[in-house]
Formats: structure tokens, sequence, C-alpha cells
């Protein structure tokens, strides 16, 4: 910090030149300070700890063994079989998810980009999944909707003359897609319909006017123009998706068997139920490698899709 | 090319209690010839733009039928009406590179790669766009992206033009480039073309006719000169001509041929006061052009068909000036040329050149004066 180079003898003014003087020193990384800060300790600080304990020897119920394990960790998570397998349920909840979120969702964004009685209220009910909590998804799911015997689906399966199903027992991955799903459908929902509404009416009427029916009309305007709203989307989503706990804790408890345990509950069990925060830590890692993998694959895909749009 | 026919056109956007008096356009009838350049002109919601969407297909008509080479086309989808619209906002598509945009509508309706290429260049090099067919629109500055959008238009060879204040976001020297150029291109294409604007320096540069338009109804369909020797109206009148046009209310005097009041006397000479005749002692609106205003000297010695009065504005334009004048209640503007040196606030004298008076009826409106026949 320099000092004001003209001393200035009268009382009130050092207070006002040394403001200054903080002023026109660097306020911009003083002001950046606190949110640097916040994500230093929120996010680098654990980051760099699960690192720390992915090759330490660190298990609850060994307090005495501790020490540099090197890789091992690592070892052991890859010759567990329940990693693999809640590696591939990771990947096929977060796909399926995507794939039925994002259709799903383009579909009602269309629907609800038309005018129609009561679309306010029907725009409203639509989007409600998206306020209500992982955990209360799951147990309204769990309880409400797909229990064999007071469920909902149940009692309109017994209508028309079928047997229940035990979603939860028989289809527990598809279960879970469903209520992520659920769940997730009116992010989707929101956000296309916002990109849907950003398009030009008069992009429409000239490519009418240029002889497209109604499908090249979405498939070379309205496609292209949801290129970078979609890419919002399956980014997010993704990255949500990876994540997903609450809805398998409150509901399959990953089971039965490892039916339904992904990477997140993998590494909750390792931690809480084996009590080895060194393969826990070991498989978080993983975890984020994971999740950077999907985002370089996907701003790849999308990337070369958009060029090899424009240039088609 | 085609001939255009849209007969009792109307349209009403309906809602509660909506009837006649509410229509956007209002039986609309307009026969074009093959290959004209037809200008619709008149102020914002007048329903110009409402007409030329009906003629795209991009509205409903409400009534009436709309006929492209004798094929009534009311019902038929935009896309199959074989028109080529350009929009005031160029609508150009923006993940698609100029070569694309144009090509476009070509791809649609299959046509071999080899033929849409060639379309395309020879549109590019008419629009002097050739070196730009591989950029995408937000490269381009807004004449180019009008000229892409001609382009686009053009490359189809449709059986009608629609444009959409095409100039209108451009700037006034561009617009005045543009404007020379796509009067040229229609002459070159010869394309039946329906050109909405509000301004009405392009509608008299550009069109062939004109059809003013005020409240959904057609005021006059004329030529430019003929709009503006006979306009059909006072609104017509004061619509045409920058600055626009003076109104005087007087009567129609007893000799039937002059309008007067204690301010002025005015008296019409050749056909134009022969058609006063029926009309003596009428209450009347006579309108003076400011170009047919020229100053008079203080001892010049005449005094027929003059106004005086009191200069209150002096605007030099360099090659004219305008200047507008207190006559009694009235206020005239006038052009005079340059050299001459009036100051506010002095007397002035104007003398009319009474073979170009206009006299409409003052509750009608309506033109008293019979226009010669069309040639």
């Amino acid at each position: 910090m320099s000092s004001p180079a003209v001393a200035v003898p009268s009382r009130s003014k050092p207070a006002a030149s040394k403001a200054k003087a903080n002023l026109s020193g660097a306020p911009v990384r003083r002001l950046l300070a606190p949110a640097v800060i916040f994500m230093f300790v929120w996010m680098i600080v654990p980051l760099v700890m699960t690192l720390y304990y992915a090759f330490r020897r660190y298990n609850l119920m060994m307090p005495d063994v501790t020490g540099f394990a090197g890789i091992t960790n690592f070892k052991l998570m890859f010759i567990d079989p329940t990693f693999w397998d809640s590696l591939i349920n990771t990947l096929v909840l977060v796909g399926a998810s995507l794939v039925i979120t994002v259709s799903v969702g383009l579909g009602l964004a269309i629907l609800f980009n038309r005018t129609f009685v009561g679309r306010g209220v029907a725009r409203t009910l639509a989007i409600a999944p998206f306020f209500v909590m992982p955990v209360v998804t799951g147990l309204i799911w769990k309880n409400m909707l797909f229990h064999p015997v007071y469920g909902l689906l149940a009692w309109v399966f017994r209508h028309l003359g079928l047997n229940p199903i035990d979603w939860l027992a028989q289809y527990p991955m598809l279960s879970i897609i469903i209520m992520v799903s659920w769940e997730w459908i009116p992010f989707a929902l929101l956000i296309l319909l916002t990109g849907l509404q950003s398009l030009p009416e008069d992009q429409i009427e000239a490519v009418r006017l240029d002889g497209a029916n109604r499908w090249q009309e979405f498939r070379h305007i309205v496609v292209p123009h949801l290129g970078q709203v979609l890419y919002v989307v399956v980014m997010l989503e993704s990255i949500f998706f990876l994540t997903s706990f609450a809805e398998i804790y409150t509901t399959t408890s990953g089971g039965p068997g490892t039916a339904t345990t992904n990477l997140p509950y993998y590494i909750y069990q390792s931690a809480f139920f084996q009590y080895d925060i060194g393969i826990s830590s070991a498989a978080a890692i993983g975890a984020v490698i994971l999740a950077n993998i999907f985002s370089i694959f996907l701003i790849r895909f999308v990337a070369g899709n958009l060029n090899a749009g424009s240039r088609r | 090319m085609a001939i255009v026919e849209l007969k009792d056109v109307v349209k009403n956007y309906g809602g509660k209690g909506s009837d006649a008096a509410d229509n956007a356009v209002d039986r609309f009838n307009l026969t074009t010839r093959d290959g004209e350049f037809i200008v619709l002109v008149g102020p914002s919601g007048c329903g110009k733009t409402t007409t030329m969407r009906m003629i795209a297909g991009l509205e409903n008509i409400s009534g009436g039928t709309i006929s492209i080479d004798g094929r009534d086309v009311s019902q038929v989808a935009p896309k199959d009406r074989d028109i080529a619209m350009v929009f005031q906002s160029y609508a150009l598509y923006p993940h698609m590179s100029v070569f694309e945009n144009m090509a476009f509508a070509l791809r649609l309706k299959k046509l071999p790669d080899a033929e849409i290429t060639a379309r395309v260049q020879e549109a590019a090099k008419v629009l002097d766009i050739a070196h730009l067919l591989e950029r995408k629109p937000r490269a381009l500055s807004g004449g180019q992206r009008q000229r892409v959008a001609l382009g686009r238009a053009i490359v189809r060879q449709p059986q009608v033009f629609l444009m959409d204040e095409p100039l209108s976001n451009l700037d006034a020297k561009l617009r005045v480039d543009m404007r020379a150029e796509i009067v040229k291109l229609h002459r070159k294409l010869a394309v039946t073309t329906f050109y909405v604007t509000h301004d009405q320096v392009e509608a008299m540069t550009m069109g062939q006719r004109i059809v003013v338009m005020l409240n959904g109804k057609i005021q006059q369909i004329d030529t430019p000169q003929r709009l503006y020797e006979w306009p059909a109206n006072i609104f017509v009148a004061g619509f045409i001509g920058t600055p626009s046009m003076n109104f005087l209310r007087g009567k129609v005097g007893a000799d039937k041929r002059s309008v007067a009041n204690e301010h002025f006397n005015l008296t019409l000479t050749g056909a134009r006061g022969d058609a006063l005749a029926a009309h003596a002692g009428t209450e009347a609106v006579v309108g003076i052009r400011p170009e047919h205003l020229s100053y008079l000297a203080p001892n010049d010695p005449i005094t027929e068909n003059v106004l005086s009065g009191v200069v209150e504005v002096v605007e030099p334009l360099g090659s004219v000036t305008m200047i507008q004048v207190q006559v009694g209640p009235y206020r005239v503007t006038a052009q005079i040329e340059s050299h001459l040196t009036v100051a506010m606030g002095e007397p002035i004298r104007l003398r009319c050149q009474t073979d170009k008076l206009q006299v409409f009826d003052a509750t009608s409106e309506q033109s008293l004066l019979q226009a010669p026949a069309a040639s």
C-alpha cells in the first residue's frame, strides 16, 4: 500500500486520502477475497483432504493402524466387485435419467410453449416436483406410490386386474430412475421452455415460407436453437445425477444386493458401514475423476455437434 | 411472376363483440399486374403488414379471397404458396452459414446439389455477397445481412416477393443505396413484389403503384406521381410529400373557382378550377404544398393568390430554405430559394402556384377535384 505522495496537514483529510489509497491499491483482490476464501475452504480443502486420506491407512475400526498406504486403498477398491457394480449402476442411472428427463422435458416444453386454457396452473403443477426435497421424494414414492400394498400404483394395477408390482424389490434400478427423472423433468422442462420462448417468431415464419414442414422446422431451426440450452441441461443434470444419494438412501439403501448401489452410496457405505475412510476417500477420488471424464466427453460431444451442425 | 388478386380481403382479430368497425384490414381490393412493384404504405397500425402477412399465409384471412395467377390460395399453407418474404429483422438462421441460409429452401425442395450451388452463386454475385458465403450471419454487418435476406428470397425464384420494411434497420445512407438496389433487382427479375414501409419517401421512390392505407382501409391506389398530384383525400395529401402539405380552411366562392376566407383568397386555374363549379358555397379545405409557394418581394405589384403573414421559423437546408409563416390562424410551411434572406418576425408575402392547389370537402375530407383518367 502506498502512502499519499503529498503530505496533508489538515485533520479531516488523512482519512479520506487513506481510503483513496486503499481503493487505488488492489481493490479487486480485496473484493474478491471473501468469495475466493469461501471457495477455498468449502471446495479445495475437502478435496485436498480427501486426496490425502485416499493415500492413508485410515480405518475407524483399527485406529492404531495409520501411516502412508501408497496405492493400497485404490488396489482394494479395484478388486472390490461392489465398486464395479456401483460404477456401472452410476452410469446406468445417469444415462437413463438423462435420456428420460431431456426427452420428456422437451416434449412437455413444446406442449407448454403453446397457448391453452389453464396453462399457468398446469405449468406450476408440472414444475412442482422440482421443489420437493430428494429425501421427501424418496419417501413419497416408496410409501405412497411404489408400495405393493398401500401404493397408488398397486391400487391402479389391482383395478386393471393385474398383480401389483413390488417396484423397489423387483425393479430397483428402474424405480430409482423413475424417481430421479420425476424430480428432474421439471428442471429440463423449465430450461428448455425458456429456450423455446427465446426463439424468434420470425425465424419460424421464415422457415415455413421456405417450405419446411413441422418436422423440418423442428429439426433445422428449433433443435439448433436449443443446442446451447440442451448443453446446459445435460451438463447440470449429469453432475447432479452422478451424486444422487438421498433417493437411494431412503428407499433401497443400495439394495437389493448391490442393485442400486451407485458411487456416492458406495462411498457412504465404505465410510459409515465399513468405517474405512481410506477406501471411501479413494472411491471419492474415483467419483471426481468420473465426473471430469463425463464433462470432457460432454464438452467434446456438444462442441463437435455444434460445429457439424453448422457445416451441414 | 404472377398476378396477385386480393378481393374484399378482411382481417378481424376477433375478441368480444368485435364487428366490422374493428377490422384490422377492411375490404382490401387490389389486382396487380404481372411483375409489378406494389408498395403498401401508411402509419403504424394501418394494416399494411397484416395485409402482407395474409398474402404470405402467416395470418388467416377473416373474409374475401387471395389468389395468385387465378389460383385461390386463401386456405393454402404458406409453404405451398411459392412466396418468398424478406423480414424486417431479416430472420436469418443464425446457426447456418450464408450459403446454407440461401440454400435452405432449395434443399427442402430436394434440388440437385449442383443446381443449388449454381443458384446460390448466381444470387450471391448479383447481390455482391459472393465473398461472404462461408460466414455466419452474426459476422455480417446490417447491410450484408440485408443482402443475405434478399438473396435467400431470390434463389427460390418465387412467384411473389414480400418485403416487410426491409430497410428500416439500416442507417440512412445505406438505406438509400439499398433502395436503389432493390429497385434495380426488381427490374432485373421482374417478379411481382409487395413492399411494406411507413416511409413515404421509400414508397414514392420504389413503387410502381402505391397503396396508401389508414386504419385498415385503402385510401388510394395510384402511381407515385398521381398520388402527389391528385391525392384522393386529406390524409393522402398530408402523408405524401415532405414537408407535408399545408391545409387552409375556407369556402368555395360564388365564382365557383376560388376558395377563400378572411385571411386568403385563392383562385384555381385550369381544370382544377372547373371542377369546383358544382361546389359553390361548400366548406372546403385548400391544400398547398410548400414547394408551390414562392417568395414575393415586398414591392411586387402582384396581389392575387397571395398569402401574407409573419415569418416564424427559418430552416436553411442548404439547397433550399424552409420557412414557417403565420398566416392568420394558420401555420404555413413554404420552401423558398436559399439565396433569399428572410428573418424571423418579419412580414412576408407568398405566392401560390394556383394550378397545383388541392381542394377537399371539409366534412368528408375527400378531394373535390377530378383527377384525369390514368394514362
